[in-house]
């Protein structure tokens, strides 16, 4: 089992610990972070505008979120603490997102392989049922050792975490 | 007329490229430049990635976030259809798929774009990106647009 308290902290470092990154660009945050399975929350801003003339957001800044959400839903699905780099990702746009609303990616890792790890998630806005954007990632795993040694490495920060 | 088509239609007549992405706020957050050069086949849209602490995932390596890597492959392929083709409106992506195939480095990085297939609705977009050897990919990337 994953140690849950410590991979929720592991994404608050990644997501908090570095102001200025692609992460507070966006001010992407994470909902909710369970056994597999996350809730990221994109916030509407100008800056994600792909088509200044309607105020809809990018695609792009989908993209983002739903690697994000993805990524980290990988990580949550693994017994040991690492981190899960992106190997391929494919996004279905259904509609696009309404302006002026934060939208949401639920992602779900639902088969965990030696070197794979198989990630489905969902954009939506108000009703999970009307998605904005549908994907599917598949992220690869460190080797174990280079896991436990970056385990060692940031371990001590998660200690002193709240 | 609007203003978004005056700025596409006055950016192709003068080959500034640079002046839509002014117009478009998520390529100049991800702070994109972009500039023709010139291949043995003809013109060819450069889309640049400069290397910004905005734009990473990982900041122990540090990695380029692969949502950030992904985001330029498709405001690359947007770019790159409202400068060749004849729509006025930014193309509305259908779907966008992207292989990462090398860990992208804090450093420069670059997009080039070709139009696999055009339809009277749908275009067929491949993406490449590379950093300091553009034989060795970072990511290469296809996506589907409608066009009106």
């Amino acid at each position: 089992m994953a140690d849950l308290d410590k991979i929720r902290k592991l994404c608050k470092l990644m997501i908090n610990a570095n102001p200025g990154d692609h992460f507070s660009t966006l001010g992407l945050r994470f909902v909710r972070i369970e056994q597999g399975k996350t809730v990221a929350e994109l916030p509407y801003s100008e800056g994600i505008v792909g088509n200044p003339e309607t105020g809809v957001i990018h695609g792009g800044a989908l993209t983002a979120l739903l690697d994000s959400s993805c990524g980290f839903a990988a990580v949550a699905a693994l017994d040991e603490l690492s981190l899960c780099p992106t190997m391929d990702l494919r996004v279905d746009y259904m509609r696009p997102a309404e302006p002026h609303k934060p939208v949401y990616a639920m992602a779900e890792a639902y088969r965990v392989t030696r070197q794979v790890v198989f990630c489905k998630g969902v954009a939506y806005q108000d009703d999970i049922d009307k998605p904005v954007a549908l994907c599917v990632a598949n992220f690869t795993r460190l080797d174990p050792e280079i896991s436990a040694e970056m385990a060692k490495m940031i371990e001590p920060f998660l200690d002193g975490m709240e | 007329m609007s203003a978004l088509s005056d700025v596409i239609e006055k950016a192709r007549a003068d080959k500034t490229p640079d002046k839509v992405i002014e117009v478009l706020p998520y390529a100049s957050l991800l702070g994109m430049e972009a500039s023709y050069e010139t291949r043995p086949d003809g013109e060819n849209l450069l889309l640049k990635l400069p290397a910004s602490k905005s734009n990473v995932g990982n900041p122990t390596l540090p990695a380029l976030h692969g949502g950030a890597i992904g985001g330029f492959m498709e405001m690359s392929a947007s770019i790159h259809l409202l400068m060749q083709l004849e729509t006025m409106k930014v193309p509305r992506v259908v779907d966008f798929s992207i292989d990462y195939v090398r860990a992208g480095r804090l450093e420069d990085a670059w997009a080039s774009c070709s139009v696999v297939r055009q339809g009277r609705k749908l275009v067929n977009v491949a993406i490449q990106m590379w950093q300091s050897d553009r034989q060795a990919p970072i990511a290469t990337a296809r996506a589907h647009f409608l066009i009106d």
